[in-house]
């Protein structure tokens, strides 16, 4: 390989199989100036140790698939440049607050169960009838929910947020700024149906508003920003019930 | 053992057709129970990258016999023209259904959906979410599926083979990835949505996914493959890691310059080029909105005169400039950002301050697996959609942003044929397919598992680095016999190794390696298709430019090429007429 620089990765290594106890595996590895994280893992799994497993797709930070802990901070291993890492050695972890599978391969199954539950797609009578053109929508109305459709569902928020360590019941950031992000596009109809599910101390009241999430978050997708705008119209929403009556509601 | 899971319908494939086809097949009857396979979450797909956007007739300056024409003579003559119509005409329905679940398509100011321009299109008619279209249209399918309690997923799972009974497709076997289990995934249609095979060349868009493995799947069971030698280059990759700058950087009015700062492009029967300041500039059909098997073969050229520039840090490839600098900061925050995100994060750059440097790169597949307009392949109870097939609107040339309509369209119709036909025939017997797929866990364990080979193997990122290798050298954008030969025949002796391909990992769960072993099999298949398929085409059409053969042949190849599989030996390469209704084959002019 015609790399400059050397670097070591530690990497976490688990397999269920072997009944074994984790451990850190030391690699050392030749590496480009523009090699990232996932450059170096991917040379050693096809050079030295093919035993290794961790996901990737896309190599450009958009498929969401390759987060990890690097160095102890939630990142896309396709975003982390590894020059930025030098001399090393450079960590590598699964993402935290999340069960193991294999090495760097954490159970994602959780967070796919419950996405349903949030309800993320538009709610309205008429979503299949394509007769009558699109639904207008100005920029403007666009821009009140368009960062928090950015999520590329990588994670990273899962882990750095404190309440998924002590509350794994909890919906989490990403599952809720989807909702959200419904809730707020003019087109949708079907904020009353996702109430139950994001409101509630598994959802937005679970939020403990440390704001971690949108520190970690790659897209801007600003999850903190949209949990707080969730509790507020949830709290509006709770004293309109309570100084009308029930029924008379529009 | 294999597990057995029945079902009426199984999608393979998680991307945008796959996805397309699932809701398709739960809106047309809820009676069906369908099986969504992927080897990654869905949201994974390789649709998730696509930035430019999708093309549907929308305003009123616009018509579809002009897309039509367009996509035709971008397909330099060899689309289906009867299949180009159906693409075209439900293109618009398919995108306001995707407007209507959700996708945030850009906007004009009274709300409209916005289009903008794009390679070898008339007129403005690409629909766009910013410079992230396939992102938001992946998103907006996959969370649109979870309103289906029909729909079963099985996340994470290899389809390694077809289940054929009775001369017809019952499911398929699949690994799951998580245990390393054979599943049997039985059904009376199965519909292949496995996208496209860009990664067996080294220099590509495409991640390590796009391994062709649906065509492999069809390959094996006989069904031919249409069309391979036409592989797409995109003329604008990041020189180092192949990243995709898209066509939607010209639409926006992006120029190509060479070193020494001529906009080259005009060398090259592309037309005259406007003043960046000229109000109407870009043109359309002219100069950098030209079609992309142009754009790349000028890149080539320049090279060729010295007008290129070397760049060290990547060990000395050529490029040339993309210039978007006059669009400005905030035309290109609003328009492009993910453009301007990915020129810092990985180039280094910032395209409001510099040019970017760019080079062709391997992004599309037009060639697939054989189906008719209804995506029915030659195999009963076998349907494909999306890029892993070829129906074909493609032809020699796919224009960029009729891709992610194709995936709708065909996605839809795919899965509508595959619902109405899942009750016509006898479901094949459940015991046999179960054999089937216990069969094929044996195969694996025996081949792959047993570490047989553990002295004197080769280890599989070898034979694909070489394979990938091979097919850039052999089938790049200029090929010719030699060329193609030497590939042919460094593809056969790659097989050989690659039957000696021993893995370090012998267990079951996430053997992520083995995965990686299987695909390169597949890979090899799908390469020779195109390798063979390029040596007997004696022409140049579209992407597939022969130096030897420089001039496009009518008379005898306005016909789609058929790749059969041949146990042990070269594929039999047969042919198929091209459906031409309205648009007779003519020159193909642009900047004119
Ligand atoms: C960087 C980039 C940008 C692009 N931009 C545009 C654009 O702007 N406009 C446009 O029209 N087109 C664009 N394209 C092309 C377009 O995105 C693709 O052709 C299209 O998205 C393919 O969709 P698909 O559903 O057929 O395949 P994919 O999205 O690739 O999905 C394939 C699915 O099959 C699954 N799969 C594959 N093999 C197996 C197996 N063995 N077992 C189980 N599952 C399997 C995968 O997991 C995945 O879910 C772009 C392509 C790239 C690479
Ligand atoms: S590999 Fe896709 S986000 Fe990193």
């Amino acid at each position: 390989m015609a790399g400059e620089k050397r670097i070591t990765l530690e990497i976490f290594r688990y397999n269920p199989e072997d009944g074994g106890e984790p451990f850190f595996q030391s690699y050392e590895v030749e590496y480009l100036n523009h090699w990232v994280v996932l450059d170096a893992i991917n040379w050693i799994k096809d050079e030295i140790d093919g035993t290794i497993a961790h996901r990737w797709t896309c190599r450009m930070g958009v498929c969401g698939s390759c987060g990890m802990m690097v160095n102890g901070e939630p990142k896309l291993s396709c975003h982390s440049l590894l020059r930025d890492y030098a001399p090393g050695p450079v960590r590598v972890e699964p993402l935290q607050h999340f069960p193991v599978e294999k090495d760097l391969m954490i159970d994602k199954s959780g967070f796919m169960e419950r996405l349903a539950e949030v309800k993320p797609y538009i709610i309205r009578d008429d979503v299949n009838d394509t007769g009558n053109g699109e639904y207008l929508q100005t920029p403007a109305q666009i821009a009140a929910y368009h960062e928090h459709s950015m999520c590329i569902n990588c994670m990273l928020c899962y882990a750095g947020c404190p309440v998924m360590s002590l509350e794994p019941a909890f919906l989490g950031p990403a599952a809720l700024a989807l909702g959200q992000r419904y809730n707020l596009d003019s087109r949708d109809k079907g904020q009353a149906e996702r109430v139950d599910a994001m409101s509630g101390d598994e959802g937005l009241w679970g939020c403990t508003f440390v704001g971690e999430c949108s520190v970690v978050c790659p897209k801007h997708v600003d999850p903190a920003g949209a949990i707080q705008k969730g509790k507020i119209a949830a709290a509006k929403q709770w004293y309109a019930n309570f100084i009308k009556p029930k029924g008379a509601k529009k | 053992m294999a597990e057995t899971f029945e079902h009426d319908v199984v999608v393979v494939g998680g991307g945008g057709a796959g996805l397309r086809a699932a809701i398709a097949v739960a809106e047309r009857n809820p009676e069906l129970s369908v099986a969504l396979l992927s080897k990654v979450y869905p949201m994974r797909s390789h649709t998730v990258t696509a930035e430019g956007g999708a093309a549907g007739v929308i305003k009123s300056n616009d018509d579809l016999e002009t897309h039509c024409y367009d996509t035709v003579s971008g397909a330099d003559w060899l689309a289906d023209q009867d299949a180009v119509e159906i693409l075209v005409n439900d293109a618009p329905r398919q995108l306001i259904q995707l407007e209507h679940w959700g996708c945030p398509w850009s906007r004009e100011r009274d709300g409209s959906v916005a289009v903008r321009s794009f390679g070898g299109m008339k007129n403005q008619r690409t629909w766009y979410a910013a410079d992230k279209s396939g992102f938001h249209m992946l998103h907006t399918l996959f969370q649109t599926t979870l309103k289906y309690p029909t729909i079963t997923r099985y996340d994470e799972h290899y389809a390694a083979k077809l289940l054929i009974e009775d001369g017809r497709c019952g499911g398929v076997a699949a690994l799951d990835l998580r245990t390393g289990s054979m599943r049997a995934i039985t059904a009376n249609s199965v519909i292949l949505a496995t996208g496209g095979a860009g990664y067996v060349f080294a220099f590509t868009t495409n991640g390590a996914i796009k391994t062709g493995d649906g065509m492999a799947l069809a390959y094996r069971a006989g069904v031919p493959l249409k069309d391979m030698e036409f592989v797409q280059y995109h003329p604008t990759g990041l020189p180092g890691t192949g990243i995709l700058i898209t066509e939607a950087a010209r639409g926006e009015g992006g120029i190509m310059l060479n070193r020494h700062g001529r906009r080259y492009l005009q060398d090259y029967d592309l037309g005259q080029p406007l003043e960046v300041t000229d109000p109407r500039h870009p043109q359309n059909r002219m100069m950098e909105l030209g079609p992309r098997d142009r754009l790349s073969q000028a890149f080539h050229y320049e090279r060729e005169k010295g007008n290129t520039f070397k760049m060290e840090e990547f060990e000395d490839v050529d490029a040339v400039h993309l210039d978007i600098r006059h669009l400005g900061e905030k035309r290109i925050d609003e328009r492009l950002p993910f453009v301007r995100e990915l020129c810092r994060d990985y180039q280094g750059i910032d395209p409001v301050h510099e040019p970017i440097p760019v080079r062709p790169v391997v992004h599309y597949t037009m060639g697939g697996i054989d189906t008719d307009i209804d995506g029915r392949t030659a195999l009963p109870g076998l349907y494909a959609a999306g890029e892993c097939a070829c129906v074909s609107v493609n032809g020699a040339n796919r224009l960029g942003s009729n891709s992610l309509v194709e995936i709708l369209v065909f996605g839809e119709r795919a899965a509508n044929t595959a619902t109405e036909e899942a009750g016509e025939l006898k479901r094949p017997n459940p015991d046999a397919l179960r054999t089937q797929a216990k069969d094929e866990a044996k195969r694996i364990q025996q081949t792959l598992l047993n570490g047989a080979n553990a002295n004197g193997g080769v280890r599989p990122a070898h034979v694909r680095n070489k394979l990938r290798k091979v097919m850039e050298a052999g089938c790049g954008i200029f090929r010719d016999a030699g060329t193609i030969q030497t590939a042919c025949d460094a593809l056969a002796e790659l097989s050989e190794q690659a039957a000696r391909m021993t893995l370090d990992d012998h267990g079951g769960a996430y053997n992520t390696q083995l995965i990686n072993a299987l695909e390169i099999t597949g890979m090899l298949e799908v390469a020779s298709a195109m390798a063979h398929s390029a040596h007997a085409r004696t022409e140049s059409r579209g992407s597939h430019q022969r130096t030897d053969y420089p001039e496009r042949d009518d008379a005898q190849f306005l016909k789609h090429t058929l790749a059969y599989r041949q146990e042990a030996a070269a594929p039999r390469i047969d042919w198929k007429d091209v459906t031409i209704t309205r648009w007779p084959p003519g020159e193909r002019t642009y900047g004119r």
